[in-house]
C-alpha cells in the first residue's frame, strides 16, 4: 500500500503542528478535567480526523489548536513557532494568516454579500490589494462552486451554499491550517459529499493540512488519519491502518 | 490597524440597520437643537438687557451722598472713649458737588473717558389735577447729554432744539406724560421740593424703553432746575460719565472715588438685579443642556448595546477569522462617531432655524421694554460648542459598549 503520507517530492513532509502535553480544566459548574495530557502531532498536508463519543473533549482540543482558547496547560508549536503564552492580538493576526475555520453553522455575516463575505479575512490580511482581494475571492467561490451567486446577500442562500461560502472565506489567505468543527453537521449526503472532496483536493494538490472534529463516519474515513479519543484521553493516533 | 476596512464594516452595519441608526441620530440631534435654542435666547436676553441698562444709564455716576453714616463729632474727639450716640441725623449739607464743573472739564480730559454730562436733579411735584403727581427733572446740558445717551434718537415727538431754544421747556417720558395726560405745547406747572414753582411747556416726549425712566423723569434746561431749587449756576448734583470701553467704568470708578471725597456709582452696581439675573440664567442654561445630553447619551449608550449583543456572533466569527481586539473597538466606535456627527450637525442646523423663528416672533413686553421681537445671540461658538458636546458625548456612550464588544471570548459563542 502506498504510503499516502510522502508529499509530492517524494521526502517527509515537515510537522505542522504539535502539541505537547495539553491539559484542560473547566472550572464550572465543579472542577473538571477535559483534557488529559493529549501530546501529538500533525504533518503538513495531512488530512486528519478527530473522532470520538460526545464530551470526550475533543471540540475543546480544536478550540486550543484554533489559538482562539488560550486557557490550557502545556504547549503548542505551530510551523515551529510556539503558540502559548502569545496576546490575543498576536494571535489574532497569526489565525490571519495561516488559519481558516469552517463552523458546523457558517456564521457568515448576513448584512454583507456572499463575495463580501470571503473577502473580509482577506482584507484584513492587507497582503494583497482589495482588486486582487476581489479576484482571489471569485477564484475560491467558484472552487466551492458559489461563484454565480457572488453578489447574493448572504442570508438569502440556501444552508447548503452558505456552509460553502464559509468553506470559500476559510480558504482566502491560502491558510496552512484548516479547521473544521462539524463541518458537514447541518448538511445533506450531497453537500457533505462537495465539502470532503474541496478538503481532498487542497490537502492533496496545494498542500494545506485540514483537521477536524467529526461524527461523520465516512468523512473521517475518507481522510489521510483518524485520531480517536475518549474521555480527554488520546486512546489512537491513526498511524495502525498505515503503513 | 487597516481603518479602510473597519470603517467598511461600520458603514454597514449603520445602513442595512438605517431606522435604528436614525433613532439613535434623534436623540443627540434633539438635545443640541434644543441647547442651541436656548443659549442663544438667553444670551440675546442678557445682552439684550445689559444694552438697555447701559444704554439708558451713566457707565460711572458721581454725586453727593447724603447719609447719616459719618462719623460723629464725639467719635472724632473721643476716640478711645465709650460713646453712645442715638438718632444721629443728616447734616444740614448742601447736596452740591463743589467746583463740579471743573470736575467735569477734568474727568472729561481722561483718554478713556467718552464724555461727561454735569446734572443737577430735584424732585418736583407736577400740578396737573387735584392730586400731585411726583417726578424728578434732571436739568442737564442739551448737547452733553446728546453725547452720551444719543437723546434725540429716543424723542417720541419734539426735538431736543426745543429744549435748548426754550428756556422754560420739558422734555418728559413717554409713560410721565400719559400719566399727566400732557401733550407737546401743553403747559405744566411744578413745584419742587424746596417749595419753588415754576410753569414748564412741553415741547417733546423722549422713550429710552425702559419704565424706570420712561415713568418719572422729565428733561429741563441746568438753569431752569437751579432756578427751581433758588441755587446757583455752579450747582451740580451729579456728573454722569460714559467710557469708551464700558468694561474699564469699574476700575474708573474706583479711581475716581479715591480722587475725589464724593459717591462714585458704576453700571454694574447700580444694575446688580440685571447682572444677578444674568448669572442665574447662565447656571440654568447650563444645567438643562448638560441634562439633555446626558439623557441623549444615555439613549446612545443603549442602542450601542442592543447593537453588540445583536451583532454577537458577527464579532466572534471576526474574531475568529483573525480581527483582534482594536478591530472590534474601532467598528463600533466609528459607529458612535458618525452617529454623533451627523446627529451634532443636523441638531445645530435645526437649532439654527429654531432661532431664527424665534428671532422673528413678536414680542411685547408692553411698556416695560421696548422690544419687537424675542431676543436672539447668534453665536458661532455656541454653535461649535453644540458640535464638540454632541460628539464628546457620543463617543463616551459607545466607548463601553465597543470594550465589551472587543473582550467577547469567541470560543463561546461559537460553540453554542
Amino acid at each position: 500500500m502506498e504510503n499516502r503520507n510522502l508529499d509530492k517530492s517524494g521526502s517527509e513532509p515537515p510537522t505542522i503542528l504539535k502539541a505537547s502535553h495539553v491539559n484542560k480544566f473547566f472550572l464550572e459548574p465543579v472542577k473538571f478535567q477535559v483534557l488529559k495530557d493529549i501530546s501529538f502531532a500533525v504533518k503538513k498536508g495531512e488530512f486528519l480526523s478527530i473522532v470520538g463519543k460526545s464530551g470526550c473533549g475533543k471540540s475543546t482540543l480544536l478550540y486550543i489548536l484554533s489559538t482562539m482558547d488560550t486557557a490550557y496547560e502545556g504547549t503548542l508549536e505551530m510551523n515551529g513557532r510556539s503558540l502559548t503564552g502569545l496576546s490575543q492580538n498576536e494571535l489574532a493576526a497569526f489565525r490571519n494568516e495561516h488559519m481558516g475555520f469552517v463552523f458546523q453553522f457558517h456564521f457568515l455575516l448576513p448584512e454583507f454579500t456572499a463575495l463580501q463575505n470571503v473577502m473580509l479575512p482577506g482584507l484584513k490580511l492587507g497582503k494583497y490589494s482589495a482588486k486582487q482581494v476581489e479576484e482571489r475571492a471569485y477564484e475560491k467561490l467558484r472552487m466551492v462552486d458559489m461563484h454565480e451567486h457572488a453578489l447574493k446577500p448572504s442570508m438569502k442562500l440556501s444552508g447548503g451554499q452558505q456552509q460553502r461560502v464559509a468553506i470559500a472565506r476559510a480558504l482566502i489567505n491560502d491558510p496552512t491550517i484548516v479547521m473544521g468543527d462539524e463541518p458537514t453537521g447541518n448538511l445533506d449526503k450531497t453537500n457533505s459529499d462537495m465539502v470532503f472532496d474541496i478538503f481532498r483536493d487542497i490537502s492533496h494538490n496545494n498542500g494545506q493540512t485540514i483537521i477536524t472534529v467529526t461524527h461523520d463516519q465516512d468523512f473521517a474515513a475518507g481522510g489521510d488519519r483518524i485520531i480517536e479519543m475518549s474521555d480527554g484521553h488520546i486512546i489512537s493516533h491513526g498511524y495502525e491502518n498505515q503503513v | 490597524m487597516k481603518l479602510k476596512i473597519t470603517y467598511n464594516i461600520a458603514q454597514t452595519h449603520l445602513l442595512t440597520k438605517k431606522k435604528q441608526t436614525l433613532v439613535a441620530m434623534l436623540g443627540v440631534t434633539f438635545g443640541i437643537a434644543m441647547f442651541i435654542v436656548m443659549i442663544s435666547f438667553m444670551q440675546g436676553v442678557n445682552q439684550f438687557l445689559e444694552d438697555s441698562a447701559l444704554d439708558a444709564s451713566p457707565h460711572v455716576r458721581m454725586y453727593k451722598q447724603i447719609t447719616s453714616d459719618r462719623p460723629s463729632l464725639i467719635e472724632t474727639l473721643n476716640p478711645n472713649g465709650f460713646n453712645v450716640i442715638h438718632h444721629q441725623k443728616p447734616k444740614q449739607e448742601l447736596a452740591k458737588i463743589k467746583s463740579g464743573m471743573i470736575i467735569a472739564r477734568h474727568i472729561e480730559q481722561q483718554p478713556e473717558v467718552l464724555g461727561v454730562s454735569p446734572q443737577v436733579s430735584t424732585q418736583v411735584f407736577f400740578n396737573t389735577g387735584a392730586v400731585p403727581i411726583p417726578g424728578t427733572l434732571a436739568g442737564v446740558d442739551v448737547v452733553r447729554e446728546e453725547k452720551l445717551y444719543r437723546l434725540s434718537q429716543r424723542m417720541k415727538s419734539g426735538t431736543i432744539e426745543d429744549l435748548r431754544s426754550n428756556a422754560n421747556g420739558v422734555i418728559l417720558g413717554r409713560l410721565l406724560a400719559r400719566k399727566l395726560n400732557l401733550k407737546t405745547g401743553d403747559k405744566v406747572n411744578v413745584t419742587s421740593s424746596t417749595g419753588g414753582t415754576a410753569l414748564l411747556r412741553v415741547v417733546g416726549v423722549f422713550s429710552f424703553g425702559i419704565q424706570t425712566v420712561d415713568d418719572a423723569r422729565g428733561y429741563v434746561n441746568t438753569a431752569k432746575v437751579q432756578e427751581l431749587i433758588q441755587k446757583d449756576a455752579n450747582y451740580i448734583t451729579d456728573l454722569h460719565i460714559k467710557m469708551k470701553d464700558p468694561l474699564k467704568a469699574i476700575e474708573f470708578g474706583k479711581e475716581l472715588s479715591r480722587q475725589y471725597n464724593y459717591k462714585v456709582e458704576d453700571w454694574a452696581t447700580a444694575n446688580q438685579a440685571i447682572l444677578a439675573g444674568e448669572q442665574i440664567r447662565g447656571v440654568m442654561t447650563f444645567v438643562i443642556s448638560f441634562t439633555l445630553l446626558v439623557v441623549a447619551g444615555f439613549g446612545i449608550y443603549n442602542i450601542m448595546n442592543m447593537n453588540v449583543m445583536n451583532k454577537i456572533k458577527d464579532i466572534a466569527i471576526l474574531k475568529a477569522t483573525g480581527f483582534d481586539g482594536r478591530d472590534i473597538v474601532a467598528i463600533f466606535m466609528i459607529q458612535s462617531a458618525i452617529i454623533g456627527l451627523l446627529g451634532a450637525v443636523l441638531g445645530v442646523v435645526i437649532g439654527f432655524s429654531l432661532s431664527y423663528l424665534l428671532s422673528i416672533t413678536p414680542f411685547t413686553a408692553g411698556d416695560f421694554l421696548a422690544i419687537d421681537t424675542f431676543p436672539v445671540m447668534f453665536n458661532p461658538m455656541h454653535y461649535g460648542l453644540g458640535v464638540l458636546f454632541g460628539v464628546v458625548t457620543t463617543l463616551l456612550a459607545g466607548y463601553f459598549p465597543s470594550r465589551k464588544a472587543a473582550r467577547i471570548d469567541p470560543v463561546e459563542i461559537l460553540r453554542g
